[in-house]
């Protein structure tokens, strides 16, 4: 069911921005307005979010280490899975932002007869990520074209690239990364169905963003090679330059597909900051990865700490409780000094 | 707030990022396209113009699939003028100069034919016949 919930939600924006945009004077709001919004709302979502996180102290040094720490000189350091520098450091969140290499460590743990458990490598969800990720980026990127005027070369080989370079296919011609982008969104939602497990977990905001994304690759196609009935690339061209110029004009009739897409990647931007989706910017906030493994060669101070509260050694607890510890008859290291005044007495 | 050394030029780099095209053109828009019309001024076209606009490359593919693939060279015949299924046969008749007409859309949109792969505009087809 919370699948069909995130399916029907995303349906009904559609056909919000279906609707909404056939009635004269909405394109405006569609076309200008909500897109602006929804912009400005995901810059400073993204940036409030980031910014709440660090004011959030750290109050262990917590880096997940998953290889052979520091020690001696002849017991090799792992160093990218036990980082203890920050150039270490900068190398593991390299290969994890661009490689997702905690993925690639993924297992899958089955009880057989017996019973009997195994555990076995599972590179499922890496592959799938690498896929819907790249092919992400590349969307994105080539969007450039539409809102850039004159169109830098290297925005203009990337697109070679991504269609003419490897697939000669039909007229627009099919992009490379369309194919990935929808391909990556169908594995990622079949692996939720699929995975017992996961799929126990997954949650409707699981399921959404999937929805989401795949109505945006979805409609952005359709508009592509589809439905091109007044897609005019002149005219949206000219809107979208208008739109970073900060003068946007709809100078002529753009079909609804063109709404619809607009309105779903507008949704998509404001539901970002508040979401899951944010794993892009936590991604570089996750103590677990940016922290180095130095704990026992640097002293990690939790910020926390009251600075009025001072160090209290062994030494001076025994000199606070000594003698409730010797009537409790518990072992101290500096027995009690002899009572003077009871000799005397 | 903590780590504000690499965090704050981290949310500066990120702004910028989202925020390309908007200050790379410095909120210039640039020249907008300005297709010439046929020289001969001829009106009438195969489709009307809105839809030649939105879908002439669907139509070129579909022609090319029809000769080269089908072989169906059948001649459309529009409001008693025909036109034989071909860029050069056709388009070209009336958009005589590539550079002027279907350069001037596609440089905008940043779009790369393979058309011009195979075909010749009438300026290389001159130029050709005057050396050989």
């Amino acid at each position: 069911m919370k699948y069909a919930y995130s399916f029907l939600a995303v349906l009904a924006l559609v056909v919000f921005a279906w609707l909404g945009s056939k009635i004269p004077g909405m394109q405006y709001l569609f076309g200008v307005a909500i897109p602006y919004l929804a912009i400005m709302i995901f810059l400073g979502g993204f940036v409030y979010r980031v910014v709440y996180w660090a004011k959030s102290p750290v109050p262990f040094s917590i880096p997940t280490t998953c290889g052979q720490g520091k020690s001696l000189d002849f017991i090799k350091q792992d160093k990218l899975d036990c980082p203890t520098k920050t150039s270490e450091v900068v190398a593991r969140m390299f290969l994890e932002i661009f490689a997702f290499r905690s993925l690639f460590r993924n297992t899958k743990s089955e009880i057989h007869e017996g019973p009997k458990i195994t555990y076995e490598s599972s590179k499922w969800l890496w592959l799938f990520a690498l896929i819907f990720h790249y092919s992400f980026l590349v969307v994105v990127i080539r969007h450039m074209r539409l809102f850039l005027n004159p169109v830098p070369e290297w925005l203009q080989f990337l697109d070679f690239m991504d269609a003419g370079a490897v697939l000669q296919i039909g007229s627009p011609l099919f992009y490379a990364s369309s194919a990935g982008l929808v391909l990556g969104v169908v594995l990622l939602f079949g692996r939720r169905l699929v995975n017992r497990q996961v799929r126990y977990i997954s949650l409707l905001n699981d399921y959404f963003p999937l929805f989401l994304i795949f109505g945006i690759a979805s409609t952005g196609m359709l508009m592509r090679y589809v439905l091109r009935d007044n897609i005019d690339i002149i005219t949206i061209k000219e809107l979208l330059v208008g739109l970073v110029t900060l003068s946007p004009v709809i100078s002529a009739k753009i079909g609804s597909i063109f709404y619809i897409h607009v309105f779903l990647v507008s949704t998509l931007l404001v539901y970002f900051p508040f979401s899951k989706l944010m794993h892009m910017g936590g991604v570089f906030m996750s103590p677990t990865r940016n922290m180095a493994n130095d704990s026992r060669a640097k002293r990690h101070i939790n910020p926390w700490n009251d600075p009025t509260i001072k160090p209290h050694s062994y030494a001076g607890y025994e000199d606070e409780f000594r003698e409730f510890m010797v009537d409790a008859g518990i072992p101290v290291e500096k027995e009690l000094p002899p009572k003077a005044d009871e000799e005397q007495g | 707030m903590y780590n504000k050394g690499t965090i704050i030029p981290g949310l500066i780099f990120f702004v910028l990022f989202v925020t390309f095209p908007v200050w790379f053109q410095g909120l210039k828009a640039g020249d907008m396209p300005k297709p010439e019309l046929p020289p001969g001024g001829e009106k009438q076209c195969v489709m009307p113009a809105d839809y030649m606009r939105a879908n002439h490359m669907q139509l070129l593919n579909e022609w090319r699939d029809n000769v080269l693939r089908d072989g169906n060279r059948e001649i459309l015949e529009i409001n008693g003028k025909k036109y034989p299924k071909g860029l050069q046969m056709a388009c070209m008749e009336c958009h005589s100069r590539k550079e002027k007409f279907c350069d001037s859309c596609h440089t905008y949109a940043a779009v790369d034919p393979y058309c011009w792969d195979c075909h010749l505009t009438p300026n290389e087809v001159a130029s050709k016949e005057a050396t050989h």
